[in-house]
């Protein structure tokens, strides 16, 4: 057992005390976002009404205090993370973002064309297929896909057959948000720095779950958003190891971004501004700033462990439940149960749990390559977060068997 | 409150369960799809238009959805054969004006028979679509422009 008891945590997240449809709220939709401790509210708040100005250009009081405070919360970033340099830390609105600037500025600095090939796996999110789904249509350059086997877990035989001569980056999620594979990102670094192929890793929903040091994984590209961290929306971090960034062509130009304009030319800020133009979501970054200390005071791992008992409690529930399939059977899992109840679809679930005050998702979860892969239009989330605990399990579960009753 | 049964009315329980003219349809004189990208609803309408074009003799659908989604496709099957296309636009109009009607107010049922056991539907603006979709694609069907339906 964890030594964690969520309990502890509740009246920290103002939002969780209301009742749904005159039900107790149950948010088991984390994956989706998680709910915000009142530390994150009052650090944006406070910002807003005492040191709202704009960053690295006043000379003011207010301006050097938000400036502060923002390069504050980049380091509190650096620092969760283990990068060795808060300069590497960019800030971006989400990982989506993250990784179209990725995509993009490293397709222009790589000048990728026909023959080159960008690796990624069939259990992305769109996020991390698009955007080089993007380039290649470009560049005629090729998207080449990693398979994983029935039970969610990635086929590592072929990603070491399919990483080759020619691909020139490989970009994979760190947990899945629609399967809550673990993927072995140490394992996949190290095959591709063996052929001189640099690695983004999508943390996206890795990193409320597991504490990820930088500096030993030696992923290139790392990306994350910070509502998924129980941190605000509208802000994420893209890290970027310093070699690779000061090569790489800025992706949007604009203020702060600059060191001189001219009409004949530009010159770029140093890094990591020279990937930040125009004002950023200064407020967001505090925020994000005052999650990770939040975060951190509880223990990432800690808190990890906990949510894990929790997958596990909920996984035995599921496999004793006439009816359920679950969606996503790897060893290796981390906060999200998907899974499809026969005779039920999922958005009837959706709606039906709702009634019970049970928050979860239902749909294609942004990953319908998966969806394919298992033939199904979409499935049923619950994915845990810090503050969930078995009692809400068993109100899952309870709210699943009146929907079959509903609907015998 | 809203009870979950106003939405799930038995009807709509049995319809999805069975749903009434569940096949495709050899001699269809349209055919059209209709898609949620949403949530990945997907369905197709086969019919089949009198000589003179303006009854319809036959009509038929397959496709996955959600209960709300399959139930009404099953329900408006059968709302419209023998019905003449000119009935099929009134009949769409007062369909979508239930579901999209307030809340607070008295549900019309006027004309709509057994359409209206979908009125729950109104208490849910995000399942509006999903009841919705079988129409739409209907109404492509009807003008035979083989476009596919959306509902965004």
């Amino acid at each position: 057992m964890s030594n964690f008891d969520p309990a502890s945590v509740r009246a920290d997240f103002p939002i969780l005390d209301q009742l749904i449809h005159g039900k107790p709220l149950v948010y088991l939709d984390n994956a989706a976002t998680t709910q915000k401790p009142n530390a994150v509210i009052e650090a944006i708040s406070n910002y807003y009404r005492q040191d709202n100005a704009n960053i690295h250009r006043g000379v003011h009081t207010l301006s050097e205090r938000a400036t502060r405070d923002f390069e504050a919360a980049r380091e509190k970033v650096r620092a969760f993370l283990n990068a060795r340099e808060s300069s590497e830390m960019i800030f971006v609105r989400g990982a989506t973002e993250a990784i179209n600037l990725v995509a993009f500025s490293f397709a222009r600095m790589a000048n990728l064309g026909a023959g080159d090939e960008i690796l990624i796996s069939e259990m992305e999110h769109h996020a991390n297929i698009v955007p080089w789904q993007m380039v290649c249509a470009e560049r005629g350059c090729k998207l080449v896909v990693v398979p994983f086997d029935d039970s969610g877990t990635l086929d590592m035989e072929a990603f070491s057959r399919l990483l080759g001569e020619r691909t020139k980056i490989v970009a994979i999620t760190h947990v899945s948000n629609a399967l809550g594979t673990v993927n072995p990102v140490a394992e996949i670094v190290r095959q591709a720095h063996a052929l001189g192929v640099p690695v983004l890793i999508d943390g996206a929903q890795a990193v409320a779950h597991t504490s990820v040091d930088l500096q030993a994984l030696g992923a290139d590209f790392y990306v994350l958003s910070g509502h998924k961290l129980y941190g605000p929306t509208g802000i994420g971090v893209l890290y970027g190891k310093k070699s690779l960034l000061e090569k790489m062509p800025p992706w949007q130009g604009g203020g702060d971004m600059i060191r001189s304009v001219t009409f004949e030319k530009s010159t770029w800020n140093d890094l990591p501004h020279k990937f930040e133009a125009g004002t950023p979501d200064i407020a967001g970054a505090v925020g994000l700033g005052a999650a990770i200390d939040y975060l951190g005071a509880l223990g990432v791992d800690r808190v990890g462990a906990h949510e894990h008992e929790l997958l596990a409690y909920a996984t035995g529930q599921a496999e004793a439940f006439p009816g359920v399939r679950i969606i996503g059977t790897a060893k290796e899992k981390a906060g999200v149960l998907s899974f499809v109840l026969s005779g039920v679809h999922p958005h009837d679930l959706g709606t039906i749990l709702d009634h019970s005050g049970v928050a979860i998702r239902a749909g294609h979860h942004c990953a319908m390559p998966v969806m394919t892969h298992y033939g199904v239009p979409a499935t049923a989330r619950a994915s845990f977060g810090l503050y969930n605990s078995r009692a809400e399990v068993d109100a899952l579960f309870a709210a699943l068997r009146r929907a079959q009753e509903l609907f015998a | 409150m809203f009870d979950l049964k106003d939405l799930y009315r038995q009807v709509i329980v049995d319809h999805n369960k069975s749903p009434r003219n569940f096949r495709d349809m050899s001699d269809a004189t349209a055919h059209a799809e209709g898609h949620n990208p949403l949530c990945g609803d997907r369905l197709e309408i086969w019919l089949k238009l009198d000589a003179s074009g303006a009854t319809i003799e036959d009509v038929s659908f397959k496709g996955t959805g959600c209960a709300i989604s399959v139930a009404s496709a099953s329900l408006m099957t059968e709302a419209l054969r023998g019905r003449s296309v000119a009935e099929f636009e009134a009949l769409f109009g007062k369909f979508h004006g239930m579901v999209t009607s307030d809340p607070t107010l008295a549900v019309d049922e006027t004309g709509l028979g057994k359409l209206a056991v979908l009125a729950g539907v109104r208490e849910f603006p995000s399942r509006v679509k999903c009841a919705s979709l079988c129409w739409h694609t209907m109404q492509r069907a009807v003008a035979g422009d083989g476009t596919v339906a959306h509902t965004e």
